[in-house]
């Protein structure tokens, strides 16, 4: 490797996202095509923070009513009760199961809380030109791709309990309307990781002395 | 010696010669850039033809079964999209249907035509639009958020009655090991070198990779 790290960017080449082929663009602001898989070239994802923005900030916008409604509804002979997220974990901890109460709290409430505010870090981050920690940064960026789906969790069980637990009269579960917007939850925080652009992290470092190590 | 751009940080630099089970990585921000693999094609074509089965078996059997009170009732995956669809959550249904069979499904049979078609070079283009459809489809297939769903949901029922995990849950168990072996014995730079390239030029011949030069001091 060369003495000063160098990004495709300042060479004026682009990475395809597809297939990873380097090519250099016919013109400057033409977008071309990959030569190789025929893909669209661009050498940032488009509008990357303003898309990023925008899907989280519905994401919590979200996480409000899918934590205050209920998903499941138990209708017994004699009863019906309906539970939000909280209250199935309280369930599951009081009914002695404390490891899977443990679970399903990271999994329903502290993935997509972290998802939310790892983003609006990595953006507020970027938008302010910052140039520290940005190892650091790319890995939070990788940690939340590589986690963010294990919050679709809630959302399996309360299927699988739905699907299951159908001996009416005797007892039934359905599900209530808090499962559209955890699941929209994850769905529009699993979008945003994929418009935002780690590559942002390192642009600032304008003069290319990128660190090293 | 191949020029790229690191894909997490833009970073250009050289790809050595890898020895075998050799990696490369960003020297900036340490993302693994290419691997040298044992058998690239047989492998996770071994790996992706063993997940196709226990994708039918998982989806074909029962998961579990319940009884309470003499009466019993059994679901299947899909069955866990279709109570959520007649209960009127249709959104809700069509995300579980979609992470739990249509994607796994998808990433698996575009996985095994694109391996197949992959081992005659050049391979025909079409191999390289499948390649990208299955990485699409990888985020989305959550078989084993699934997984730990089920075993949650079977522990909040066994409290009200009695549950019996069934052929199915095992085979989930086995197609969860199964695709995370695949994306560990498979690096998609070995089928982008044999695809024809989209301008029309011929892709260079791969070497083997049984005859790759040693490691590069």
């Amino acid at each position: 490797m060369s003495a000063t790290a160098l990004s495709a960017l300042q060479e004026g080449l682009v990475s395809c996202e597809t297939c990873g082929l380097l090519s250099r663009p016919a013109g400057a602001d033409q977008r071309g095509r990959c030569p190789r898989c025929g893909a669209g070239l661009e050498a940032r994802r488009r509008q990357s923070i303003q898309r990023t923005w925008a899907l989280i900030i519905a994401a919590a916008i979200c996480y409000i009513p899918a934590n205050i409604l209920p998903v499941l509804t138990t209708h017994t002979l004699v009863s019906s009760e309906s539970d939000t997220i909280m209250a199935g974990v309280i369930y599951l901890y009081t009914s002695g199961s404390w490891p899977l109460a443990l679970i399903v709290l990271v999994a329903s409430v502290m993935i997509p809380i972290g998802k939310l505010v790892a983003l609006g870090y990595l953006l507020i981050s970027v938008q302010r030109g910052s140039v520290k920690n940005n190892r650091d940064r790319v890995r939070l960026y990788r940690l939340v791709e590589l986690i963010g789906r294990w919050s679709m969790l809630d959302v399996f069980v309360d299927a699988f309990v739905v699907a299951l637990v159908q001996l009416k009269p005797l007892m039934s579960v359905e599900p209530g309307p808090g499962v559209l917007f955890f699941m929209a939850v994850v769905i529009l925080t699993m979008v945003a990781a994929q418009s935002f652009d780690p590559r942002l992290v390192w642009d600032s470092d304008g003069d290319g002395q990128g660190r090293n190590g | 010696m191949e020029t790229v751009a690191c894909p997490d940080c833009d970073l250009l630099q050289r790809i050595p010669e890898l020895p075998l089970g050799g990696k490369a990585s960003c020297p900036r921000c340490g993302k693994t850039l290419a691997a040298q693999l044992p058998d690239p094609l047989d492998r996770p074509l071994a790996l992706t033809l063993a997940a196709a089965i226990a994708f039918v078996t998982a989806n074909a059997m029962p998961l579990m079964s319940l009884s309470a009170a003499g009466r019993e009732a059994s679901t299947t995956i899909i069955g866990g999209a279709q109570q959520m669809w007649l209960q009127g959550r249709e959104e809700t249904a069509i995300a579980v249907a979609v992470c739990a069979v249509i994607a796994p499904a998808c990433y698996i049979a575009f996985m095994l035509t694109a391996l197949l078609a992959a081992r005659r070079s050049p391979a025909p283009r079409w191999v390289g639009t499948l390649l990208q459809w299955a990485d699409r489809m990888r985020p989305w297939s959550m078989n084993e958020v699934m997984m730990l769903g089920i075993l949650v949901a079977l522990i909040k029922i066994a409290q009200l009655a009695t549950v019996t995990p069934g052929i199915g849950m095992y085979a989930v168990g086995v197609l969860v090991l199964l695709l995370s072996t695949i994306a560990v014995t498979f690096d998609p730079r070995e089928i982008w070198k044999r695809v024809a390239w989209a301008n029309g030029r011929k892709a260079s011949p791969a070497p083997h990779p049984a005859a790759s030069a040693p490691a590069a001091p």
